[in-house]
């Protein structure tokens, strides 16, 4: 395993000094701070392949961090950018294939699918951890294959209930319960009311298979056990598809039908006053010109998803990562980069020009300005926290990748939803088609 | 006679020269056909991942398959598709070539106007008929419901059977100008005096039709049909943006199974079993069509 790293003490702890002035806050000006950079070879040229940004502000700031490191260390770096979905696939090729981008930004369990491939970013993250206030459990979940780290965390993509204040407060209540039995009857009050929720139970990759998990996880069901059992076919998960048909029952018609864009464009024609998104939602009202929209703005408000019977936050949101690849011809220069991208001088301003779309994976980060400002994007900093993997509670791999891509819990919840089947007979068919995947 | 060098005979001897003029055209389909299909046949019989390649596991992917709710589902769902559709294209198709046949005023731009849906980009065509069959802002509800029809808007795509309606409307659509226009070249082709004869014979229209057109029309609807059925069988575009195989697989194809578990999913042997179980359909739909329509004696009115 190639491991030239060495370690240099000036330039990086006097960044890390004046970045803490200039910035005006520093969680760690203490004599102590962890210092750490990798000498990039010479002649270096590197290849970034990234997600194509969901917000204009993510990709000004990304490349005006790229064209900082190029400057500072004199390396040319080409970024390249295709959508979301299509990254992954292309990730996997490269893995592959064994050439390609130097570094990958990856989404869920990708570096668990050709983890040999990677380079080992166990020394990197160890410092970012250290320096920045520890990574949060998700974090090491996803950045992390026994006690080695595979990949570095970038953000996640926060996702929280949405919801119209007056609406829910003509329906009875101050603001969305914390608990799922408070929740569901606020949903029947609201429906009841004509103002109903709605959460997307098509195929929808994001905001789908964040609330289905959610609801299975808070209820305590799970997929799969720690020893990658399939355990769904639990009374748990019984209790969990009742609350869903109880729930489905006060939902806006068609949403069967809804894929990932569809709850944004009815909760903003104010056809649903209540479901899970991103800060995506909020933003598109506050940024339009038009006054109708502006109000509907100063009426929105986010809050957590309810806490089930086990007591605690069980949610699920997307983690993007940085995989830098073991085929690269400048290992130094990539972990350099990764470093780089990750300090404050560069994440902070990155992560307040993503509007509160990114949200952080160092717990460090809680204190940028982003959260602090208008205070409804408070809730979308402190999702990471609540966060658990995809996989839950099993290892992941190619068998949490391949049931999260064929959608398997959300196909359980909706067919138990619809009353297409019964919850026993859901949950059944859930196992099995798990089963398939987790074969011990 | 002074003898031939080898090049001189090469070059006069029909046969290997035809062989020579074939060549490239053999390098092409074997590059850019048979070698992926080849390809993509093998996976089929590994447990290769997107990850990492795979190794030989035989029909292991076949028998899981056949035991697969979902898989099943799919295959129901692309047999129903392309029947109902493909009759609806040929009926529609074959009326309209019908139609577009007769003397009409402005027939250029009818013929060309025809065309459109079969121009526009899948794509683009599958985006708009997503709106249109949105449960909250499709314009047909909306109509229906100002004119007092109905007063809930339609779930077009969220009940499972009338998602499996919405697709095939859809698909349709896009799919009569293809069959419309081959057809109309295939009526073009039939001489009048067929039609002359037939009429001071006192036959009715509707006898003309049966005894005329159709027989004569029958290879080139062999044709057509064959590769109308074909593009429906493998559709891909139109639901992937429609419904992605939803609700609840009711609108999930072969060929969308396939990509889904292939790639997001990452089970590259999967997919590639899932697509090479629809070629023994396609063969059987083909052969039909092929050899069941081919022209015939009896279509020239000898008796075998």
């Amino acid at each position: 395993m190639k491991n030239f790293s060495r370690r240099e003490f000036i330039g990086t702890s006097a960044a890390v000094a004046s970045s803490a002035a200039v910035s005006g806050f520093s969680p760690l000006a203490n004599a102590q701070t962890p210092t750490l950079s990798y000498k990039p070879e010479a002649g270096a040229k590197l290849r970034v392949l990234r997600w194509k940004r969901f917000v204009q502000g993510d990709e000004e700031q990304f490349m005006v961090n790229i064209d900082k490191f190029s400057k500072t260390y004199g390396i040319e770096v080409r970024v390249d950018n295709e959508g979301w979905e299509d990254v992954r696939p292309k990730a996997a090729v490269s893995a592959n294939v064994g050439s390609g981008p130097d570094m990958i930004m990856g989404w869920f369990d990708d570096p668990f699918q050709y983890p040999t491939k990677l380079l080992d970013m166990t020394e990197l993250a160890n410092y970012l951890g250290q320096k920045y206030g520890g990574w949060y459990d998700v974090s090491k979940q996803y950045g992390m294959l026994k006690d080695k780290w595979i990949s570095v965390p970038w953000a996640i993509i926060a996702n929280a209930m949405v919801y119209r204040k007056s609406h829910v407060q003509a329906a009875g209540f101050e603001k969305v319960p914390r608990d799922t039995a408070g929740f569901l009857k606020l949903c029947q009050a609201l429906a009841a009311k004509g103002t109903p929720a709605g959460f997307a139970l098509g195929k929808a990759v994001g905001d789908g298979n964040n609330w289905v998990h959610w609801l299975l996880w808070s209820h305590g069901g799970r997929l799969v056990n720690e020893k990658g059992q399939v355990v769904v076919n639990s009374p748990e998960t019984i209790a969990a598809l009742e609350y869903a048909r109880e729930l489905y029952k006060t939902f806006v018609p068609g949403t069967l039908s809804w894929q990932d864009p569809n709850n944004n464009k009815a909760f903003l024609d104010g056809q649903v006053s209540l479901t899970a998104n991103g800060i995506s939602v909020y933003y598109a009202a506050k940024m339009s010109q038009d006054p109708k929209m502006q109000e509907m703005a100063l009426d929105i408000d986010h809050e957590h998803f309810p806490i089930g019977p086990v007591g605690k936050p069980m949610e699920l949101m997307q983690i993007t990562q940085m995989m830098c690849f073991a085929y690269t011809k400048y290992p130094n220069a990539t972990r350099e980069l990764a470093r780089f991208l990750m300090e404050a001088d560069q994440y902070n301003p990155w992560l307040e020009k993503s509007i509160g779309y990114g949200a952080q994976t160092l717990k460090a980060y809680e204190a940028n300005p982003i959260w602090h400002g208008d205070p409804k994007a408070k809730v979308y900093g402190e999702g990471p926290a609540m966060m658990t993997n995809h996989g839950y509670s099993g290892p992941l791999g190619a068998a949490s990748a391949a049931c999260l891509a064929d959608y398997i819990v959300l196909d359980m919840i909706a067919e138990a939803s619809s009353g297409n089947r019964t919850p026993k007979e859901a949950a059944e068919r859930a196992a099995e088609r798990a089963k398939r995947y987790y074969k011990a | 006679m002074k003898s031939l060098s080898l090049m001189e005979r090469f070059q006069s001897n029909r046969h290997a020269l035809g062989y020579a003029f074939m060549v490239p055209a053999i390098l092409l389909l074997a590059g850019l056909l048979a070698y992926p299909l080849g390809l993509g046949t093998w996976l089929g019989f590994t447990d290769a991942k997107i990850g990492r390649s795979g190794e030989w596991i035989g029909i292991e992917n076949f028998k899981y398959l056949i035991t697969d709710s979902v898989f099943l589902l799919s295959v129901f769902n692309t047999l129903f598709y392309t029947v109902v559709a493909s009759i609806a294209k040929f009926v529609l198709g074959l009326w309209l070539a019908m139609l577009l046949n007769k003397n009409l005023p402005f027939k250029s731009f009818f013929r060309a106007v025809v065309l459109l849906p079969w121009i526009v980009p899948t794509a683009l065509s599958a985006i708009a008929f997503w709106w249109i069959y949105d449960s909250q802002f499709s314009v047909v509800s909306w109509m229906l419901t100002r004119m007092g029809l109905i007063d809930r808007y339609i779930d077009f795509l969220g009940d499972p059977w009338l998602a499996r309606m919405s697709v095939i409307i859809a698909n349709v659509w896009r799919g009569i100008p293809f069959v419309a226009i081959s057809l109309l070249a295939g009526l073009q082709t039939i001489s009048p005096s067929y039609y002359e004869a037939a009429s001071i014979d006192g036959a009715t229209p509707w006898q003309q039709f049966r005894f005329i057109t159709m027989p004569l029309l029958t290879p080139i609807i062999a044709v057509v049909m064959t590769f109308s059925v074909l593009f429906t069988f493998t559709d891909f575009q139109l639901i992937y943006v429609l419904t992605r195989g939803g609700p609840l697989n009711a609108t999930q194809l072969m060929a969308t199974l396939a990509f889904q578990r292939a790639i997001p999913g990452g089970s590259l042997g999967e997919g590639a079993a899932i697509a090479t179980m629809m070629v023994p359909l396609l063969l059987a739909a083909i052969m039909f069509s092929y050899f069941g329509l081919q022209r015939r004696a009896w279509q020239q009115g000898a008796d075998k």
